[in-house]
């Protein structure tokens, strides 16, 4: 967790976003993370996004566990409230932030271990409620603030920095989730930003729970020959299997397609993703034959990239729960009891 | 026929207790008597004593029909209603001798079971049950209903009282109506047929509970949170706090939903466990929505990480720990008071917590109220301290009363306007000087922005590993714990001894042992021993509660668990001495009675101090 500050430098020549804002300002405080570590492009990436995307910064609200990707949610848009959860719990605190006000744009920044070990049981549930928020994990597979044990996502026979072998299977945060029913499962790796941002523009666009798996990974503990989340592992088995490019609602498309090549989904603000298919088999919007590419290439070694499922029809949480369009935490006192009168028309079912 | 001799003072007088099979409709003939016998305007108490099970193994109702108005038990059984083979044998023992015992004739019992001291009843019931009406679960249901039936006529309850009642129950249920009816009507007229009716014990009307209802404190609480306008419920479910969140539910489909487009003004989360519950009522909270958990025991050791997170971070969290008996699974469906030290005291670090203690339904209604207050005034976990007792049992309470002036008390929270006129926004500042700092909502502004979080943190909000920002922080907490003080409910004293000379012995206690108190006061009263009396409605404990334990020498504390953990808290967060306090101490799983308290009082004091009372 930094407390250094970072001075906030403003060219006049900076780009700015459809709100007059500067890339400076969606930043937060300095990275304290050890340098080149993955989880550094990541916030990057969606520092990127968000000003892109012309969120108003205190229109983010920012929600973490605990561990060294968890540090990073104070590292970008320091004018978004952020809530550093305990180990593992944080799709709870999500669940109540999101009931309690749907107007804001949440973004969940986990680990491996915060997600899939301690915190496997709260992440499987609010992807089941499908609660309207994005949910990136940084995932390098070992345990960095304790000094490199394996996490859960370390692959069979991964080698650890000191030349110990994983035996344990590992739990995949992608299957996991498409096997549960999530709305928007994707995979992506912390090194290239091309393919990261669009991801993250349209999983905070999207109308649910939208899942980015970020393979990013640990310099200093899980970066070495052996190991499968390794820089020079990742960039070697790295399968992309469809590219999704995001087009803001009154955006034009100006990028070439060819014919057929391109498969748009609308979202529920008018925004498209443009999925750009680099299998012509893939249907990303087939959650059967996703898991079977998924399962297929895992045999083969391979990590599977891309926008991998997309269903933006499904309810998300407040839908489901039939909620008023006020936000919880907006509503008037008045409309929330039904005063004198009321409890004593209920009082008489007591006498 | 043996009737004890003071049978004469037994009208309005007296108890009941009901031996059944659970899963077999016994709780709404149960229900009907009690209802009954409250509309004749005599005051009563209702006490289930059920199993952690859905159906077949025993269960037991107490009715105390009671013209002074004590509602806590006696320990007295005037009559037993023996339906449960499997407990015939206990539940004859438990009949006081000149009492009543009415069972089913129609499978008799072993002649060696039989008491010369008491007058036993038989009704051929489920025979008249089977000859009248079809289907066997009707049957069963409906041999309830004909025993209410059969009660009244040798209580002297009226018939018209109940078919009223079966009528508001079956309203728009015309052919249940018609067999419940022709099922009471039957047992009456047995009765009336074949017993001395109306018996000795038995009733005649008072005005006595006219302004007053019969309300469970699970439902009282959840109203409560619907008045103190919670919109997001949060809860796992567990034995005894369910049907908190089951009342919330309901009241909300009714008043919180618009006809017309069907949409809520609430959100009930349903979560995978208490961890999840607590984490989604902080995250709530934390974005400014009156936020609430019901639960019990083991739900609270779960919460604990939370808990502390919701204390350090400064986030109002509303919890009702309905006690059940402890420890581990320990006994689901009863009752005790064991939770006192987990609460106060919740999670690693220090930590400590508000508390609030209400002693009845009446009360649940009204600290709900309170607790959604502190909780966010002092921006702070706080807990509603209920147990089984007040939670599952129906109490007679006055009406709920309602000010439609009644304004909540949000708290700090900075508007958009003041955010925009600050140079720069400090979280964990002390402004006012009573260690309660501003707290701004996401959404809201970007200056207002801040990081909330669990590890070490400095006044300003931002994370500190330096010992004296981090101490800084600490100590204001420990300040705003006495600033709470100043504003949790005060304790209800009564120095009904104090008119009497060097009386200087008192009872201190929380809760549901109030009732059992009130009574236990009287009886000492008129054996000479005079107490004075004070109910600790919350925790930090008030000056008061120091004062009131200064001025006494000798202090009864009275509570529902083993390890006197009320005392514990006054011991180490009150100057009392130690010496002075002695305790009274119930932990059976079921109600407080009013003659342990007596019972413990008078073994104190042993006949000399009881000399030394009445001086």
């Amino acid at each position: 967790m930094s407390f250094i500050a970072k001075p906030k430098v403003a060219h006049p020549g900076l780009p700015r976003n459809a709100l007059g804002l500067t890339r400076r300002d969606y930043e937060g405080s300095m990275s304290t993370l050890c340098a080149g570590c993955g989880h550094d492009s990541v916030t990057a990436a969606i520092t990127e996004a968000v000003w892109e995307l012309a969120i108003r910064p205190e229109m983010l609200a920012k929600l973490s566990g605990i561990g060294c990707s968890s540090k990073t949610t104070a590292y970008f848009v320091s004018g978004g409230h952020g809530f550093n959860a305990v180990h593992g719990r944080m799709p709870s605190i999500a669940t109540g932030a999101i009931a309690a006000n749907k107007d804001l744009h949440y973004i969940g920044v986990s680990g491996d271990g915060d997600t899939l070990s301690i915190g496997f049981g709260q992440f499987v549930h609010a992807i089941r409620r499908n609660i309207n928020m994005l949910y990136i994990v940084e995932n390098n597979g070992v345990y960095g603030l304790t000094k490199g044990q394996f996490s859960a996502s370390a692959d069979i026979g991964s080698k650890a920095k000191r030349g110990e072998e994983n035996a344990q299977p590992p739990v995949d945060p992608v299957l996991t989730a498409l096997t549960l029913g999530c709305t928007f499962v994707a995979r992506s790796f912390s090194g290239d930003k091309q393919q990261l941002v669009p991801l993250i523009k349209a999983g905070l666009m999207h109308r649910g729970f939208a899942l980015i798996d970020v393979l990013s990974p640990c310099v200093t503990f899980n970066d070495h020959e052996g190991s499968t989340k390794s820089y020079g592992f990742v960039r070697e088995h790295y399968d992309e299997v469809v590219h999704a490019d995001f087009v803001a609602p009154a955006e034009e498309i100006t990028a070439q397609y060819a014919a057929g090549e391109v498969m748009p989904v609308t979202m529920h603000d008018g925004s498209r993703i443009l999925l750009r298919k680099l299998d012509p088999d893939y249907d990303p919007t087939d959650r059967g034959k996703a898991l079977r590419y998924l399962r297929k290439k895992l045999r083969q070694g391979e990590h599977v990239t891309g926008l991998i499922y997309v269903d933006e029809k499904s309810p998300e949480f407040h839908e489901v729960n039939a909620t008023v369009n006020t936000p919880m935490n907006q509503l008037p006192f008045a409309a929330l009891n039904p005063g004198a009168k009321g409890l004593d028309k209920i009082m008489g079912r007591y006498r | 026929m043996l009737h004890s001799a003071d049978a004469a003072d037994r009208v309005n007088d007296f108890d009941i207790k009901l031996a059944n099979v659970n899963g077999t409709g016994s709780a709404s003939a149960n229900t009907l008597l009690m209802k009954s016998i409250f509309r004749m305007g005599i005051p009563v108490m209702g006490k289930n004593y059920f199993p952690s099970n859905i159906q077949g193994l025993p269960t037991w109702y107490e009715i105390r029909v009671t013209r002074d108005g004590y509602v806590a038990r006696s320990g007295r059984v005037d009559m037993m209603v023996a339906m449960n083979a499997e407990t015939y044998a206990k539940d004859l023992k438990e009949v006081n001798a000149g009492g009543y015992l009415v069972y089913d004739s129609t499978w008799p019992r072993p002649a060696l079971l039989k008491r010369d001291d008491i007058t036993i009843f038989s009704a051929p019931l489920a025979r008249m049950c089977n000859e009248t009406f079809k289907g066997v679960r009707a049957r069963i249901l409906l041999k309830n209903i004909m025993c209410a039936g059969l009660l009244a006529a040798l209580l002297d309850i009226d018939l018209d009282v109940m078919r009223t009642l079966l009528g508001e129950s079956y309203a728009s249920k015309k052919a249940l109506l018609d067999s419940n009816v022709q099922a009471l009507e039957i047992g009456y007229n047995y009765a009336k047929e074949h017993f001395p009716c109306p018996l000795p014990i038995r009733v005649t009307r008072m005005d006595k509970t006219s302004n007053h209802i019969l309300i469970d404190g699970n439902t009282a609480a959840g109203l409560g949170c619907m008045y103190a306008g919670a919109t997001v419920g949060a809860w796992y479910p567990i034995t005894p706090s369910t049907s908190l969140m089951d009342a919330f539910k309901s009241f909300c489909q009714k008043w919180r939903v618009d006809p017309d487009t069907g949409q809520r003004n609430f959100v009930i989360i349903q979560a995978e466990d208490e961890l999840s519950a607590i984490g989604a009522v902080i995250g709530a909270s934390w974005n400014g929505a009156r936020s609430f958990t019901p639960t019990s025991g083991p739900g609270i050791s779960l919460m604990n990480e939370f808990i502390g997170l919701a204390y350090y971070a400064e986030v109002p969290a509303v919890l009702f720990d309905i006690q059940r008996v402890g420890p581990s699974t320990g006994m689901p469906t009863r009752t005790q008071q064991c939770d006192l030290m987990l609460a106060a005291y919740a999670s690693h670090g220090d930590t400590r917590h508000v508390l609030l203690f209400p002693n009845s339904p009446e009360e649940c209604f009204y600290m709900s109220l309170d607790a959604f207050n502190l909780a966010e005034r002092l921006q702070t976990p706080v807990f509603v301290m209920s147990d089984l007792d007040i939670g599952m049992n129906d109490w007679m309470c006055p009406v709920l009363q309602w000010d439609d002036a009644y304004q909540p008390d949000r708290g700090k929270v900075l508007t958009k306007e003041q955010i925009e006129g600050l140079e720069k926004f400090h979280r964990y500042f002390d402004k006012d000087g009573d260690a309660i700092p501003y707290r701004t909502l996401p959404g809201v502004h970007p200056k207002g922005a801040y990081f909330t979080r669990g590890s070490g943190h400095n006044q300003y909000g931002v994370y500190t590993e330096d010992s004296t920002e981090y101490q800084i922080v600490l100590d204001r907490l420990k300040r705003k714990f006495d600033t709470a003080k100043t504003l949790v409910p005060k304790a209800v004293i009564d120095n009904r001894g104090a008119s009497q000379k060097a009386n200087d012995m008192a009872i201190v206690s929380i809760g549901s042992c109030d009732g059992a108190i009130h009574e236990a006061l009287d009886i000492l009263e008129r054996r000479g021993i005079r107490l004075d009396y004070m109910r600790i409605r919350a925790f930090p404990f008030g000056q008061e509660v120091e004062e009131f334990l200064a001025a006494h020498s000798l202090l009864f504390v009275v509570e529902q668990n083993r390890d006197a953990q009320l005392k514990s808290l006054l011991t180490l967060e009150t100057a009392v001495e130690k010496a002075k306090l002695r305790s009274i101490l119930y932990y059976s799983g079921l109600p407080i009675s009013s003659s342990t308290i007596v019972d413990g009082v008078v073994e104190e004091l042993g006949a000399g101090a009881k000399v030394r009372s009445v001086v």
